[in-house]
C-alpha cells in the first residue's frame, strides 16, 4: 500500500538541528498545541502528518516564529536551533528566518519577474555584493529548484505567470536563494497536479543534501515517499515520531495505526 | 422564498409534459420580468435625469464661451493721452481710463459713419451703451506697453457691452429694452447694422477661461482663469498634506497597530469624519487655522488646508480597503524569505495597493475641488479675484476664490449675463471632475496586477 521502497531511508548524519522541548502553544483560549517534544535530525526529510487541525502547521510555523505575525498566539517552552533558543528575547525573528526558510501551502510568487522574486532575499540579506554575484546566485538558486532550464530564457517574465508547479519550484528557489539551513514546507504539493507533485517531490529529496527540510503533508503517500523521519500529530499531541518505514509498517500507537490504515482522520 | 409550499399543499404530481408551462412556473416567469422590467425603469429613469442634467448643463453655459466683439480702430491722439509730447511712460501712465473712453467712443461713431449706416446717433458719448466698460482699460494698457504707438490709429477688438452680447444671444429681446436704461431699440438697430457690416462678430471667449471675476456692472468681462488659479493652489495643499499624511497613518493602523480598544475607537471615529458635513470642517478651520493661528483670510493655503481636513477620512479609508485587498500569502512570502516588517509592506504591500491608493486619493480630491460649502467660512466666497497671483506664496497666501465659489458668486447676481457664466464655469469645473476621474480609472487599469 505505501511506496516506502522509494524512499531513500539512509541516514547520512545524525546532528540533532531543531531541538523542542515541552513545547505549548495557545490560540487564545484554544491549546493548539500539548507538550511537543520532538528532535529534527539536519539533512533530513522530516514528515509531519495527522488530520486537519492535529496542530502539524502551527507547530512548523513555530520553527521559523510565522506565528509571532498572530497577536493571540502564544508559545511556551523551548526550541532549539544548533542548541539556541529561538525564542530568546535576544533573537531577531527577521534573523531567524533567513536561517529557516519557508514554502508555502499555495504558491505565493511576488507580482514580479522570475529573476526578482529569487534575488529578492539575497539582496535585502546582502549577500551579493554585484551583479554577477546575484545573478551566479540566481541561477544556482533555480538550478537548485530544478526550474533553470524552464525559465532560463524568460527571467524577466513575470513570476505569477507561470504554471503552478513552476510557480511552487520557484518559490522553492527564492527560500533557498538565502542560503537558509533549515527548509520548512507547509503542504507545498497540495494545491499541484500529479506530475508537479512528482517534480516537487523528486526536488525535495534532492534538497536532503544540503539542508534539513521539515515537510507538513495531508498525504501519507507523500511522506512515505519522501521522508525518512516521520512525526504523526494528532489533537495537538505528538503521538509518535520515528523511521519513517517503522511508523508506517509497524506503528507504536494505536491511533497512528488508525490513522495511516484510514480509519480516523 | 415565496415559492416553499407548505406540507399539506403537496399532492402526488400529476403527470405533466414538459411543454406546457405550469402555473408555478408562469408565475415565477411572471415575477422574473416584472422585475427586469423595473430595474429597467430605474436604470431608464436615471439615464433619463443624468440625459436631462447634461443637456441643461451644456444648452445654458456654452454660451458662457462665445463673446460679442467689436473691431474699432482707435486714434491714439497725442493731445490727450500725452500732452507734454515726451513720451514720458510716467506721464502717459498718470491720464486715467476716463481720459480712453472717449477716444473709442470717437472711433466707433466715425466707424459707423464710414460705413454710411443710418443712425440717429450723433455723439460719440450715445455710443457708450454699445462698448463694454473694460475696452477703455484695454486700449491704455495696450498703450503702455506701445507707447510709440500714439499718433497711430490702431484698430482693436474690444468686448461689446453685456446688453449687445445678449441680444445677439437671443437673452435680451427687442420687447424688453423698454424699461432697460443700459441700451435702447435704437441701439438695437445699430447693432444689426453693424453685424451686417461685420464690425461686431462673435467669438470664441479665452478671457472667460483665463480672466479673473469682474466687478457686477460689467458681466462680459468675467471669467473663471483666476478662481482656477485659487482651485489648484488648494488643490496642491491638499494633495501635499493629505497623500502623505493619509497613507501613513492607513500603513500605519492597517499593518502595524495592534488590535484593541483603542485602535477599534480610531477606526469608527475616521468612518465618522468621513461623514461629517464638510461646513463643520469649514467653521472648525475658521477657529483654527485663522482665529487661532492668524493665516489670512481668503488664502488658498486656509482653503487647502480646511479641505485636507476633509479629504483626509476619505484617502484613509479607500488606502485601508486597499491595503486590505492585498492578499496575505504576498507578506507571508515577504516575511518567509527574512523581510521585516517594514520591508514586506514598503517593497511589496505598498506598490500592490498603489492603484487603489491613488484612485481613492484623486476621487478624495475631485470631491474637495467642487466643494463650497467649508470655503464659506473661511472667506474665499464672495471675493472678487481680481488678479492673478503673481508668484507661487502669493498662490498661496493672497485673497483668491476657488471654481465652486466663484460659480455660487456669479449665480448670486442679478444681472442675468452672469446667469449663463454660472453655467459655463460649471461645464469648466464638470470637466476638471471628469478628467480626474477618467485619470483615476486608467490608473486603475494600468497599474492594477493579478495574482
Amino acid at each position: 500500500m505505501f511506496d516506502t521502497d522509494n524512499a531513500k531511508n539512509t541516514m547520512t548524519q545524525t546532528d540533532i538541528k531543531f531541538s523542542a522541548k515541552n513545547v505549548q502553544v495557545f490560540y487564545g483560549e484554544n491549546h493548539a498545541i500539548k507538550d511537543v517534544n520532538v528532535e529534527l535530525e539536519d539533512k533530513t526529510v522530516t514528515a509531519f502528518i495527522g488530520p486537519s487541525g492535529c496542530g502539524k502547521s502551527t507547530f512548523l510555523r513555530c520553527l521559523n516564529r510565522m506565528n509571532d505575525t498572530i497577536d493571540i498566539c502564544k508559545v511556551k517552552g523551548d526550541i532549539l536551533l544548533d542548541g539556541e533558543d529561538i525564542y530568546d528575547k535576544r533573537v531577531d525573528p527577521v534573523q531567524l528566518r533567513a536561517k529557516v526558510g519557508m514554502v508555502f501551502q499555495k504558491p505565493n510568487p511576488f507580482p514580479k519577474s522570475i529573476y526578482d522574486n529569487v534575488a529578492y532575499g539575497p539582496r535585502i540579506h546582502g549577500l551579493a555584493r554585484s551583479k554577477a554575484e546575484l545573478d551566479e546566485i540566481v541561477e544556482k538558486s533555480l538550478r537548485g529548484a530544478a526550474i533553470w532550464n524552464e525559465v532560463k530564457d524568460r527571467l524577466d517574465a513575470p513570476g505569477t505567470g507561470l504554471s503552478g508547479g513552476q510557480q511552487q519550484r520557484l518559490c522553492i528557489a527564492r527560500a533557498i536563494a538565502t542560503k537558509p539551513e533549515v527548509l520548512l514546507m507547509d503542504e507545498p504539493c497540495s494545491a499541484l497536479d500529479p506530475i508537479a507533485t512528482a517534480q516537487v517531490e523528486e526536488l525535495i529529496d534532492d534538497l536532503r543534501k544540503d539542508f534539513s527540510v521539515v515537510i507538513v503533508t495531508h498525504s501519507m503517500q507523500q511522506a512515505a515517499r519522501v521522508s525518512q523521519k516521520t512525526a504523526f500529530f494528532h489533537l495537538g499531541n505528538l503521538v509518535e515520531f520515528g523511521e519513517t518505514p517503522q511508523i508506517f509498517t509497524n506503528p507504536e500507537d494505536e491511533r497512528t495505526e488508525s490513522y495511516i490504515t484510514g480509519r480516523i482522520g | 422564498m415565496t415559492d416553499m409550499a407548505t406540507n399539506n399543499d403537496i399532492v402526488p404530481p400529476a403527470k405533466s409534459s414538459l411543454l406546457a408551462l405550469d402555473a408555478r412556473t408562469q408565475r415565477r416567469n411572471r415575477e422574473e420580468s416584472t422585475f427586469k422590467a423595473l430595474g429597467l425603469g430605474a436604470v431608464g429613469i436615471g439615464m433619463l435625469f443624468l440625459l436631462i442634467l447634461l443637456t441643461t448643463i451644456v444648452s445654458n453655459g456654452v454660451g458662457a464661451f462665445t463673446q460679442t466683439f467689436i473691431n474699432v480702430p482707435v486714434y491714439l491722439d497725442p493731445a490727450k493721452l500725452d500732452k507734454k509730447g515726451e513720451r514720458n511712460l510716467d506721464d502717459i501712465k498718470k491720464v486715467s481710463t476716463f481720459g480712453y473712453s472717449p477716444l473709442v467712443l470717437n472711433g466707433l461713431l466715425e466707424l459707423v459713419q464710414e460705413n454710411g449706416i443710418d443712425t440717429p446717433f450723433e455723439k460719440s458719448k450715445q455710443m457708450k451703451s454699445l462698448v463694454s466698460a473694460s475696452a477703455a482699460a484695454k486700449v491704455r494698457d495696450y498703450v503702455i506697453a506701445n507707447p510709440d504707438q500714439i499718433g497711430e490709429t490702431v484698430t482693436f477688438n474690444l468686448l461689446a457691452a453685456s446688453r449687445v452680447d445678449g441680444y445677439l444671444k437671443d437673452r435680451v429681446k427687442r420687447e424688453d429694452v423698454a424699461r432697460d436704461k443700459n441700451i435702447s431699440a435704437e441701439h438695437l438697430d445699430l447693432v444689426d447694422e453693424l453685424v451686417k457690416a461685420g464690425i461686431v462678430k462673435k467669438g470664441f471667449n479665452w478671457s472667460f477661461i483665463t480672466g479673473a471675476d469682474a466687478s457686477e456692472s460689467r458681466a462680459e468681462q468675467a471669467g473663471i482663469g483666476v478662481a482656477m488659479m485659487g482651485s489648484f493652489f488648494m488643490m496642491l495643499v491638499v494633495l501635499l498634506l493629505s497623500l502623505p499624511i493619509g497613507v501613513a497613518a492607513s500603513i500605519y493602523l492597517e499593518e502595524f497597530a495592534p488590535q484593541n480598544k483603542f485602535t477599534d475607537l480610531i477606526e469608527v471615529n475616521i468612518s465618522n469624519l468621513a461623514a461629517v458635513p464638510s461646513i463643520v470642517f469649514g467653521i472648525l478651520g475658521l477657529a483654527v487655522f485663522i482665529q487661532f493661528m492668524h493665516l489670512p483670510q481668503s488664502a488658498p493655503l486656509v482653503g487647502g488646508l480646511v479641505l485636507t481636513l476633509m479629504t483626509l477620512p476619505t484617502i484613509i479609508i479607500s488606502t485601508r480597503a486597499a491595503l486590505k485587498a492585498v492578499p496575505s500569502s504576498i507578506r507571508q512570502a515577504a516575511l518567509g524569505v527574512g523581510a521585516s516588517k517594514m520591508q514586506s509592506v514598503f517593497h511589496h504591500v505598498l506598490p500592490l495597493a498603489m492603484p487603489g491608493i491613488l484612485t481613492g486619493t484623486i476621487i478624495g480630491l475631485a470631491q474637495a475641488l467642487g466643494e463650497t460649502a467649508p470655503l464659506l467660512l473661511i472667506g474665499m466666497v464672495g471675493y472678487i479675484a481680481s488678479n492673478p497671483p503673481d508668484g507661487i506664496v502669493s498662490g498661496f497666501m493672497d485673497p483668491n476664490s476657488a471654481m465652486p465659489a466663484q460659480i455660487y458668486e456669479w449665480a448670486k447676481r442679478a444681472d442675468p449675463a452672469y446667469y449663463e457664466r454660472a453655467w459655463g464655469g460649471i461645464i469648466i469645473l464638470l470637466l476638471f471632475l471628469l478628467t480626474m476621474n477618467v485619470i483615476a480609472v486608467i490608473l486603475r487599469r494600468r497599474f492594477e496586477r493579478r495574482w
